[in-house]
């Protein structure tokens, strides 16, 4: 590898798939079940959540010399809540639009686990290029079971993708919905993607053995 | 240079240095940039409230696509005529009413005051609408919009938003096929003034019945529906007075 280690490139790459913060250490699952009825929620809070945790791992990594242990977790939430915050503000200004679309994220952000956990695991005790890598290799392993999820979600339960009626109209009865289709609305509802996320971890383990504990 | 950072003089320090850098930041960002902020506000209230009489460019059955920002200033001074202001039985003219902040009347009507109540009048193809500004709440948090009725009490057209609903469920009240429903629906019944709710029952799914004061709800977001029906439905009680003496003319 050119610019990466093979260290430093399995920091990207190990959160996606084996050490998956959704499926394998089971963090971040309440923002997961949240945000998912649509797939273009879960591609805004999976990019948002990449640039936080980018920076905010950079930011408290520079930090982790000077942090008095005993406040660290405060430090940690200070650092979270100031990057999403200027985010926020600097898109009113330049991006309302888009700033509009964020604003329910804001405060999912700010709790979600992964963050405070990824700090707490790594920043506070890796360089900051490491600490970037980790943060964000572990937003897109994020990121992308997300947006899995929004795909089945928003496909079986509105029979659209970002919107855009892929499987025809449900009320002028015309593509699937011809043959006496129906969208299960069941999907929209929070539980369904725990059972999505469920389903996902049951075929990451039945791939991978090694993934399963044992008692 | 050794300092010892498990002290507590260092943490106490540390904190505070910390807070006043933060602050300073945030203070700094926020100021610099409330002008632009607010002006946003600004147009995307007027783009609201055009969107509510039918001024956007929606096409076909797509998305909400508002009036764009470089033409929205121009086309509020022609589409809206009049900007009224209701207080009591006083009706004054006044052109920063969209400006009202409807919290803050209503706060100030709990603490027995009199509350200002905007209202708009615009003229589109020598049709008159009244577009009446709502407030209420959703599952989450705030939800807000405007519903443009003609002199007939029918609705012309209504734009929702929220601040913090559900995005797939309660999010959707601002999608064109919940608020698309309103239009031509009648917020009298009998000659009293019931607003329109989103119903359950389904009896209606293609939103044909336009003499039920119904539309058909959104799966999974019965409580932000809710919160809409209860916004109307208020902010027509609000206004009955002033929706009177326009149907009676």
């Amino acid at each position: 590898m050119g610019i990466l280690s093979k260290k430093d490139a399995a920091l990207i790459l190990d959160p996606l798939a084996d050490n998956n913060p959704i499926t394998i250490q089971v963090l971040g699952i309440c923002s997961a079940l949240a945000i998912t009825a649509e797939l273009e929620a879960s591609i805004v809070m999976a990019v948002s959540v990449l640039f936080v945790m980018g920076m905010g791992n950079v930011v408290i990594s520079l930090m982790r010399n000077i942090i008095p242990s005993k406040i660290r977790i405060i430090v940690q939430l200070v650092v979270v809540a100031t990057l999403v915050i200027v985010v926020d503000q600097v898109l009113k200004a330049f991006a309302y639009e888009l700033s509009k679309t964020l604003s329910v994220f804001v405060g999912l952000i700010i709790t979600n686990c992964i963050i405070m956990g990824r700090f707490e695991a790594f920043a506070l005790a890796n360089g900051p290029k490491r600490s970037f890598l980790d943060g964000i290799g572990n937003a897109a392993g994020y990121g992308f079971i997300l947006v899995v999820i929004g795909f089945f979600r928003e496909l079986l339960g509105s029979g659209t993708l970002l919107g855009i009626k892929v499987l025809g109209d449900p009320i002028e009865k015309t593509g699937l919905y011809a043959f006496g289709y129906e969208n299960n609305g069941f999907m929209l509802l929070s539980p369904m993607a725990l059972i999505v996320v469920g389903i996902i971890i049951w075929v990451q383990r039945s791939r991978n053995p090694a993934l399963i504990e044992e008692n | 240079m050794a300092i010892n950072i498990d002290k507590n003089t260092y943490t106490i320090a540390f904190a505070a240095v910390m807070v006043v850098i933060v602050g300073a930041l945030l203070a700094f960002l926020a100021s610099a940039l409330s002008a632009k902020i607010s002006e946003n506000e600004r147009l995307e209230k007027q783009q609201n409230i055009l969107y509510a009489m039918g001024v956007n460019e929606n096409e076909g059955s797509g998305s909400v696509s508002f009036i764009g920002t470089d033409k929205v200033a121009e086309a509020f001074n022609t589409y809206i005529k009049d900007q009224l202001v209701l207080e009591g039985d006083k009706v004054t003219s006044n052109d920063a009413a969209y400006l009202i902040d409807l919290k803050k009347e209503e706060s100030n009507a709990k603490a027995g005051k009199t509350r200002r109540l905007p209202v708009f009048v615009g003229e589109k193809d020598n049709k008159e609408f009244y577009i009446i500004p709502m407030r209420g709440k959703g599952l989450w948090d705030a939800i807000w919009g405007f519903v443009a009725v003609d002199k007939n009490m029918i609705v012309q057209g209504v734009y929702f938003d929220h601040k913090g609903e559900t995005p797939g469920l309660g999010a959707n009240i601002k999608q064109r096929y919940f608020m698309d429903d309103f239009i031509g629906e009648s917020i009298l019944n009998n000659g009293n003034y019931v607003g329109i709710s989103v119903a359950k029952g389904n009896n209606d799914p293609a939103n044909e019945l336009k003499t039920d004061n119904e539309v058909d709800a959104l799966a999974g977001a019965t409580i932000t529906g809710d919160g809409v029906s209860a916004m109307i439905k208020q902010s027509i009680s609000l206004y009955k007075p002033f929706l009177q003496t326009i149907a009676s003319n």
